[in-house]
């Protein structure tokens, strides 16, 4: 299983809001395929998908504020 | 960091993102090089993100009436305005080569309006925790980015000599604030297009480039 984490995304950037999830859970996502789209001061940022496989589970709701390091959801790995 | 000019005159909003998208993918994929794209707009009003649609001040339909499309877009911030006269700039750039850091990058688009209406004796200030730039209590230019695979588009407008009264049919970025313009502020009629795009393209290579 691999967790997709809100990545380091510049000095000062402590937190970021999920804007938009381009999946549900349940579907299949290829790696690095745009998965969820965060804002965070005057920009968007698109994560790509870490892994290719199943997403299993999604833990932060659009609106939601994360902080970096933050489990945002996991994806159970292609066999 | 080296970049290419893309200049694409005065092109619509949509036309314009549709060269944006493939070249953003294209930079992402170490196809292409960093590319700036200047142009402007036909006027447009453009929803972000973080967007209220009770910042667009009029009926849809007399927004449609007087030409003005209403657009919703992926990058971030709130409602803003684009118009003939207005300067767009789209760097889209690798930001793994600029240290995978949003923040600085904003910050230095801010550096490039900056250094720029310095250049036209303007002294244009950052407002405390707004993006953009601002003169004298009154915005200039507007900051909105979209970042995918790490390759920025979007951009920021600079109002170089437009029609500042067609502001009055939004509440710029959510904000009650007063537009300004470089013609307004030194009190010309009109200011050449061409002329501010050479000292933009001038700037971004002082800020982006200096050290490689």
């Amino acid at each position: 299983m691999v967790k997709v984490t809100l990545p380091e995304l510049g000095e000062g950037i402590t937190k970021a809001v999920v804007s938009y999830w381009y999946f549900q859970a349940g579907q299949n996502v290829k790696k690095d395929e745009d998965l969820v789209e965060l804002t965070t001061d005057k920009a968007t940022f698109n994560l790509p998908a870490p892994a290719a496989g199943k997403l299993l589970e999604i833990f932060s709701v659009e609106g939601q504020s994360v902080n970096v390091a933050d489990t945002l959801a996991t994806i159970e790995e292609e066999a | 960091m080296q970049f290419e000019v893309l200049d694409l005159g005065l092109i619509d909003y949509k036309e314009a993102l549709s060269f944006q998208e493939p070249l953003a993918k294209d930079v992402a994929a170490g196809i292409r090089q960093s590319t700036l794209i200047l142009c402007e707009h036909n006027p447009v009003i453009t929803l972000g993100r973080q967007a209220r649609k009770e910042n667009i001040l009029k009926a849809e339909a007399e927004l449609t009436a007087a030409g003005i499309k209403i657009v919703n877009t992926n990058r971030g911030g709130d409602v803003t305005l684009h118009l003939p006269g207005q300067l767009i700039v789209y760097p889209v750039f690798d930001l793994r080569r600029l240290g995978r850091d949003i923040r600085m990058f904003l910050r230095n688009l801010e550096e490039v309006v900056i250094l720029l209406l310095e250049y036209y004796g303007i002294r244009a200030h950052r407002q405390n925790g707004l993006t953009g730039a601002w003169v004298s209590g009154r915005k200039i230019a507007s900051i909105g980015i979209a970042i995918s695979h790490w390759v920025t588009n979007h951009g920021l407008s600079l109002n170089v000599s437009c029609d500042l009264n067609l502001f009055s049919l939004i509440k710029p970025c959510g904000l009650d604030i007063m537009m300004t313009s470089i013609a307004e502020l030194k009190e010309l009629n009109s200011l050449k297009m061409g002329e501010v795009k050479e000292k933009v393209i001038e700037k971004f290579q002082q800020v982006f480039c200096s050290g490689g």
